[in-house]
C-alpha cells in the first residue's frame, strides 16, 4: 500500500489505517506510537451551509509536494513510516477529506510529525475547495481556517 | 521554442484557460512571462511552479519549461 494517496472516491480513514499497518508494520514489535489527523467536510463555512464540495488539484506537482512533505517528516523525525490520503473530486458532508499519520516508537515525535504533516498539507499542498451552498452558488474557498 | 502554461482554480477560470503555449527566446524569468500573458492582471496573492516546484518571480524559465499559476491553496 503507497504512503501517498490521492483518491475520488470516499474512503474509511479507520480501515484504510489498518490496512496500511498490516501491509507495513506486520511482525514489527518496535512501534510504541500512532499518531492519526482525519479532516472531514463541514455542512457549513463562514455562515452559510454547504451541500457539497469539489477538490481541485494539480495532477503532477500535488503528489510530488506530499512526497517530498512525507520525506522532510522522515528526515525530522525517527519515523517509522507516514500516511497521507487525501481526497479529490466531489465530496459530500461527514466524508474524510484527509488522514495523515505517523508512527513512531514514542509519541512525542508521532504527534510532532502528524502535526506537521497536515499543517503544511494545508499550507502548501496545491488543492483548492470549491463549495456548492444551499442557494446553489457556487464559490472558491479563499483561505483555510487557522489551525 | 515554447513553454506551458497552467492555471487551476479560480485563476483558470477567471483567465478563461487551463492551459496555454508561449514562445520564448533565450533565457526569461516568470516576472517577464507575467507581463508576456494577456491583458488580464494576475491577483497579488498568485502563487507560481515551474515544473511543478515552488518558484518566484526571478526563477528563470526555458524552452520546454511548464509554469503554472494559481491562488493560495486551499486543502486538507
Amino acid at each position: 500500500m503507497k504512503n501517498i494517496q490521492l483518491q475520488t472516491r470516499p474512503f474509511d480513514p479507520w480501515n484504510e489505517l489498518t490496512k496500511f499497518q498490516q501491509s507495513r508494520f506486520r511482525g514489527k514489535t518496535d512501534i510504541g506510537a500512532t499518531a492519526v489527523f482525519v479532516g472531514t467536510m463541514r455542512d457549513f463555512n463562514e455562515g452559510e451551509n454547504v451541500q457539497t464540495m469539489h477538490l481541485e488539484h494539480y495532477p503532477g506537482m500535488t503528489e510530488k509536494y506530499l512526497g517530498e512533505l512525507v520525506e522532510k517528516a522522515k528526515q525530522d523525525w525517527p519515523l517509522e513510516e507516514c500516511l497521507v490520503i487525501h481526497r479529490v473530486g466531489d465530496i459530500q458532508p461527514s466524508e474524510a477529506i484527509v488522514l495523515t499519520a505517523a508512527w513512531s516508537g514514542h509519541r512525542k515525535e508521532a504527534l510532532e510529525a502528524c502535526r506537521y504533516l497536515i499543517e503544511e498539507l494545508k499550507h502548501n499542498a496545491p488543492f483548492w475547495k470549491k463549495e456548492t451552498l444551499d442557494s446553489g452558488e457556487a464559490r472558491w474557498v479563499e483561505v483555510n481556517t487557522q489551525g | 521554442m515554447s513553454i506551458t502554461i497552467k492555471y487551476f482554480a479560480s485563476l483558470r477560470e477567471q483567465m478563461g484557460t487551463a492551459e496555454q503555449t508561449l514562445s520564448v527566446k533565450g533565457v526569461a524569468t516568470v516576472a517577464d512571462i507575467v507581463v508576456k500573458l494577456s491583458d488580464t492582471n494576475l491577483p497579488e496573492n498568485t502563487l507560481v511552479a515551474v515544473n511543478q516546484e515552488y518558484a518566484t518571480g526571478s526563477t528563470q524559465v526555458k524552452a520546454g519549461d511548464e509554469i503554472a499559476f494559481f491562488p493560495p491553496v486551499t486543502g486538507g
